[in-house]
């Protein structure tokens, strides 16, 4: 296995509740409580857990957007947040991120070549100032858009191509890890895809290691190397893709597993599902013990007591990390190997670049479209409204039309 | 303004004692909805809109429908049109009929259907939090219900609304009647809105992506729910979402949607072992699957149309690989190829043995 490059320790992220007139603080939220990890090089890390559970605030740390309560991050050798001035520039070039809301993530106002390349203007030792055009057309090709389009504003772009654009931003400085928080989850599952492949690619050519943060289990499987099972701010169980896919010994990494639908319907009933009562409790009163033990079918005396340390337990076939006490494997998914069974690419081709960018030079007209929950993310009306209309394009250009969809019946589903 | 509220409590009072214990809709053969031809248009200051373009599909009690589509296809402004919840304008209906047993929806006059939204066709909405009103009690929210429709008093209608909570599985429903949206969890609020939706035992439900916002485990829970009541009260279910996933799990039928069109209709196990139409296979194909290790994903290209410049010929067409030159021209009708089974395109009997 390729060296450790991050490392996570026992990070503890507690955020205070202040109530009454003098602000006192009454509790804390514990966002994160004690999670520890490492990434290897190169490797695809899968973050999982249901919301609330901490993965956001976890690699919001990682990134060093929060400072820790307690414990740090050990990159390549150094504390991470420790380090001061001028060092803790140098190590941000390495970190990056890529955010969840296409949408909001990027600033209307600039053009696509300067959000790719405001990342040069605070290093600008990575590119000199004379090469970054041509470095942030480079960038826009590698992430399958066409370069021409430097010059255009978000809103002309669909999610897709935007997700492309904060993921171009992301690897503009050459960074050892991205980490990416649900950079999937606003997409439509058709264009889902062509992203998730572009990673997987960008992967490949630049090396990079990812922490991918993400609610959908297949996806993380789909990408992932090694996967860690977050519940109310812990680590439940941390292991290879097989491992906690095909061995899970906590119980509550086996109910998350099954209660995944599987697009099959000749599994219909045959497959086990554990439906798990009630719901998550407040991370600002987390149960005692073991955290689950709340909701575990499994739970006995010592789980409200004694917490169960995420350490090496037997999986039936080696051993990994899980936080139970009663940790046992079982099978949940029955998985199937289709590593050699190629799509038919009649109907579906394996593709990283965007196939808009293609056709759109071809027709010279733009086809745009967004999901509800997309549009729900939507950049406030001011921005793509008037303004930018006024900034850009002449009249009779084809993206007016686009500009004002507001009109458009996609976002009148909701 | 009292005097309006006053009316129209008065005359469905007068309408529930018409109809307590019968239903005033019997439907014939057990087919409950039957949509035909459908259209449906938003006139923008961009154009006009086709966000349904021939829409026509049945259901019969005790089944569940799954809608399937994408972002845009249509799925939801389908079930906004059944509601009879259209913004109008800018939607127009200029062509179609919704019959429900029978009876046409959309020329029924105002009043009628108003009686009929509720005690017959309900709806669940997606978005859990932003459905209920933020400043009034759930217990009162779904007590509602009784009191308009049924003409009940306040306690005999609270006192349905903690049966209906319970029924539900939501804890403590006694205590927590008094509750607002805001105190709950997005699973419970989604139970509250399925309470709402049954209250009055309609015999059409008609949910709209009830999961998407929920967490798998949640999600899990509330479409064992809703299995259970279909079940109990034998209603037809209509369940509108974009995950495979799910309607793999819980349908009987599915109809997948495509730029305002229905593509493809089939039995739920024929369609996922031998889709009928390119756009259902991509689809197959891009999804990345649980229980699969090293899959190779495969993406549609290009993007869904944009409604106001809906492809010549097939709307699929420009994003499909097996396009000719009659898919460019001539749009495929949606037309019966196997028993059961109906796709909308030209070479359909290539794709279903591919």
């Amino acid at each position: 296995m390729p060296e450790v490059i991050l490392e996570a320790k026992d990070l503890r992220k507690y955020y205070p509740i202040k109530r009454g007139v003098l602000k006192r603080t009454v509790g804390h939220v514990k966002a994160v409580d004690g999670v520890s990890f490492e990434l290897h090089r190169g490797e695809t890390l899968g973050i999982v857990g249901e919301s609330g559970c901490g993965k956001s605030t976890l690699g919001r740390l990682l990134m060093r957007l929060e400072e820790p309560t307690e414990g740090n991050v050990i990159f390549e050798g150094k504390d991470w947040h420790a380090a001061t001035g001028s060092e803790m520039r140098r190590l941000r070039r390495d970190i990056q991120i890529v955010f969840q809301d296409p949408y909001t993530s990027l600033n209307p106002r600039m053009t696509v070549g300067d959000i790719i390349g405001e990342p040069f203007e605070i290093h600008p030792d990575v590119v000199p100032k004379g090469g970054r055009r041509k470095r942030v057309q480079e960038l826009l090709d590698l992430v399958g858009l066409n370069p021409e389009h430097i010059n255009r504003y978000p809103h002309q772009f669909s999610g897709g191509q935007r997700q492309r654009i904060g993921i171009a931003r992301g690897i503009a400085l050459n960074p050892k890890v991205l980490v990416c928080d649900e950079p999937v989850s606003a997409l439509d599952v058709s264009v889902q895809a062509q992203v998730v492949n572009l990673m997987e690619k960008l992967q490949d050519e630049l090396g990079l290691a990812y922490v991918f943060i993400a609610h959908d289990l297949s996806v993380v499987r789909h990408i992932s190397d090694r996967v860690g099972v977050m519940y109310l701010g812990k680590m439940a169980e941390l292991g290879t893709e097989d491992e906690v896919y095909q061995h899970p010994t906590h119980p509550y990494t086996q109910a998350l597993l099954s209660a995944v639908p599987v697009p099959d319907p000749t599994l219909r009933g045959k497959r086990q599902q554990i439906v798990l009562v009630g719901d998550v409790p407040s991370p600002a009163n987390p149960p005692s013990g073991c955290r689950f033990h709340t909701r575990c079918w499994k739970a006995q005396e010592i789980c409200s007591v004694e917490e169960p340390q995420l350490i090496d337990r037997p999986d039936g076939d080696g051993v990994h990390r899980s936080a139970c006490h009663f940790a046992e494997p079982r099978t949940v998914v029955e998985t199937v190997d289709v590593s050699d069974v190629e799509p038919d690419e009649r109907f579906a081709v394996v593709e990283t670049r965007d196939p808009a960018a293609a056709a759109e030079m071809a027709v010279g007209d733009e086809v745009f479209a967004r999901s509800d929950a997309e549009a729900e993310a939507d950049v406030p009306k001011q921005y793509t409204g008037e303004e930018a209309a006024s900034e850009r394009p002449t009249p009779g250009d084809p993206s007016l039309l686009v500009e004002n969809d507001e009109g458009a019946p996609p976002r009148r589903e909701i | 303004m009292s005097n309006v509220t006053e009316v129209s409590r008065s005359s469905a009072k007068a309408a529930a004692k018409g109809r307590a214990g019968e239903r005033t809709y019997t439907p014939v053969d057990g087919l409950l909805l039957d949509v035909e031809d459908l259209h449906v248009e938003f006139h923008t200051a961009d154009g006009i809109a086709r966000a349904i373009n021939g829409v026509s599909f049945q259901l019969r009690q005790g089944e569940t429908l799954a809608i399937l589509g994408e972002s845009g296809s249509g799925k939801s402004v389908t079930a906004q049109a059944i509601m009879g919840i259209l913004d109008m304008p800018p939607a127009v209906i200029p062509e179609g009929k919704i019959r429900y047993c029978g009876e046409d929806l959309l020329t029924m006059p105002t009043e009628q259907r108003r009686k009929t939204r509720g005690p017959e066709v309900s709806m669940i909405f997606q978005d859990a939090l932003s459905s209920l009103n933020p400043v009034f009690p759930v217990g009162w929210q779904i007590a509602e219900m009784f009191r308009e429709h049924r003409g009940m008093n306040k306690s005999d209608a609270m006192a349905q609304a903690v049966r209906l909570m319970e029924r539900v599985n939501i804890p403590g429903a006694k205590d927590r009647v008094k509750a607002y949206p805001h105190q709950f969890s997005g699973g419970m609020r989604q139970r509250i809105m399925i309470a709402m939706a049954i209250a009055l035992d309609p015999a059409v439900l008609i949910a709209d992506e009830p999961t998407t916002a929920l967490d798998v485990t949640v999600q899990a829970q509330i479409m064992a729910l809703l299995e259970e009541l279909q079940e109990e009260r034998k209603m037809g279910l209509i369940l509108i979402t974009h995950d495979l996933g799910v309607v793999a799990d819980v349908a009987d039928r599915i109809a997948v949607m495509y730029a305002g069109r229905l593509v493809e209709t089939a039995d739920i196990e024929p369609l996922y072992a031998h889709p009928a139409h390119p756009y259902t296979r991509g689809l197959l194909e891009s999804i990345p699957r649980l229980d699969q290790k090293g899959q190779t994903l495969a993406a549609i290209g290009g993007l869904p149309p944009n409604l106001l410049r809906i492809p010549e010929g097939c709307a699929f067409n420009p994003r499909c690989r097996m396009a000719q030159e009659i898919c460019r021209q001539e749009r495929p009708e949606l037309r019966e190829i196997q028993p059961g089974r109906r796709s909308a395109c030209h070479f359909a009997e290539e794709v279903i043995d591919a």
